[in-house]
């Protein structure tokens, strides 16, 4: 890359880089987002001054005149340093507007500095002041966009944590299977349930299923529908399913929205499920002999 | 015989092994085929062994929920066995949960039931 011209901004960030620094700092502090709650001014002048050298260099080799473009490979480094700092003050609890903020707080204080060593140049001013502008706004908008990936990053992650959560398949007994589905059941849990179940009936060679639904907040016609086809597809791989869990208030909701579950076995407790599920495979629960007085 | 599944008579029982590569022709033959042999050896009990099926279609489902419907006019009962979990959930998406045909986890669990039923 060839060498960017020697610009009033880079003048300015080598020669008088703590004044910059200074200037920054307070621009923050006036703003409202310097958080000496969070950060000590040595820690916060640290994090400044970093980013600062970061940019000063960059400007040795870009040429800030030409359309911005953060995402090249020359700004590297500025963006590692801007993710750097994003994290860190993140991690304790800055918003991200304050970031952002935080930022555009370089703009001002530059702003003035450089009306003051181009007050002859208007010309030449404009178009730095400018350029500089633009440069600042784009790390913002970086900052922005690595908020947002981060936050889709942990929802992404969490929304798989509690897909796998919940949906487990539990051996009760000898051939009886339990799936306790807990919270709502959407299409994709749906879907997710059905593949888990039937994958465990093949693995435990499972004849009774109980789909135990206490926890599901809502039935409508959907989840009524999910569960109808959750227990075809038992019954298709030559299992049975019993819905369990079916509360008073359910069996009248499921009654009145004219869900018919045909064939399929209902009980109001998992318990009663459990009993119906030792009769078809054979067991018997019986109390030993009381031997306690 | 049809290439694609395999039909052994046992006792009154008749086990059809149906192999993945099955063709709509393969198919069709093979519910003539076996139409024929349960009338012709008395079978009571029928027994289709799917787990070699990967895939199923709306075709196939339609002639598994025929096969069942053709021998019960014949007075034997049919078990569908060994499906794959793939292919449950293709079925139930598909809408054909076959209503009127039995199903069974392996082929021992379907001899079992028929034992039961005194038809084996």
């Amino acid at each position: 890359m060839t060498a960017a011209p020697t610009t009033e901004v880079s003048r300015l960030l080598s020669e008088d880089f703590d004044g910059v620094l200074d200037a920054w700092f307070a621009t923050q502090k006036r703003d409202g987002v310097r958080r000496p709650d969070l950060f000590s001014d040595r820690e916060s002048r640290r994090q400044l001054s970093e980013l600062l050298r970061t940019f000063s260099e960059a400007l040795g080799r870009i040429d800030i005149s030409e359309p911005v473009d953060i995402d090249t490979e020359a700004w590297s480094e500025l963006r590692m340093a801007l993710s750097e700092i994003t994290l860190v003050r993140t991690e304790r609890g800055v918003a991200p507007w304050e970031m952002t903020a935080f930022m555009l707080a370089l703009k001002q204080p530059v702003f003035e500095k450089l009306s003051e060593g181009l007050a002859n140049t208007p010309e030449r001013l404009l178009a730095e002041a400018s350029d500089f502008g633009r440069v600042v706004d784009a790390f913002a908008m970086h900052i922005n966009e690595h908020f947002i990936a981060e936050r889709d990053e942990i929802i992404e992650r969490q929304r798989a944590e509690m897909m796998e959560l919940s949906t487990p398949v539990v051996q009760l007994w000898e051939r009886v299977l339990t799936i306790p589905l807990i919270g709502t059941l959407d299409s994709m849990r749906a879907q997710e349930v059905m593949e888990n179940l039937l994958n465990s009936i093949v693995e435990h060679s499972a004849e009774v299923v109980i789909v135990d639904i206490t926890g599901v907040r809502v039935v409508d016609t959907q989840v009524a529908q999910h569960l109808l086809r959750t227990a075809a597809a038992v019954r298709l791989m030559g299992a049975e399913a019993i819905i369990s869990g079916i509360s008073p208030k359910i069996a009248q909701t499921m009654v009145e929205l004219g869900v018919d579950v045909g064939e399929v076995t209902t009980r109001p407790s998992i318990r009663a499920a459990l009993d119906e599920a030792f009769r078809r495979v054979g067991f018997r629960i019986s109390r030993v002999e009381d031997t306690r007085v | 015989m049809s290439e694609a599944a395999s039909v052994y008579s046992v006792d009154k029982v008749l086990l059809v092994a149906i192999r993945d590569n099955i063709t709509d022709t393969d198919i069709i033959n093979l519910q003539e085929d076996l139409s024929e042999r349960i009338v012709n050896e008395a079978a009571r009990g029928v027994v289709i062994d799917i787990a070699a099926l990967e895939i199923v279609d709306t075709f196939v489902g339609r002639i598994l929920a025929q096969l069942s419907s053709i021998s019960r006019l014949l007075a034997a009962e049919t078990y569908i066995v060994g499906m794959r979990p793939a292919v449950a959930m293709t079925l139930v998406e598909l809408g054909m949960d076959l209503p009127g045909s039995k199903t069974a986890l392996s082929l021992s669990h379907a001899l079992r039931a028929l034992k039961a039923k005194g038809l084996a």
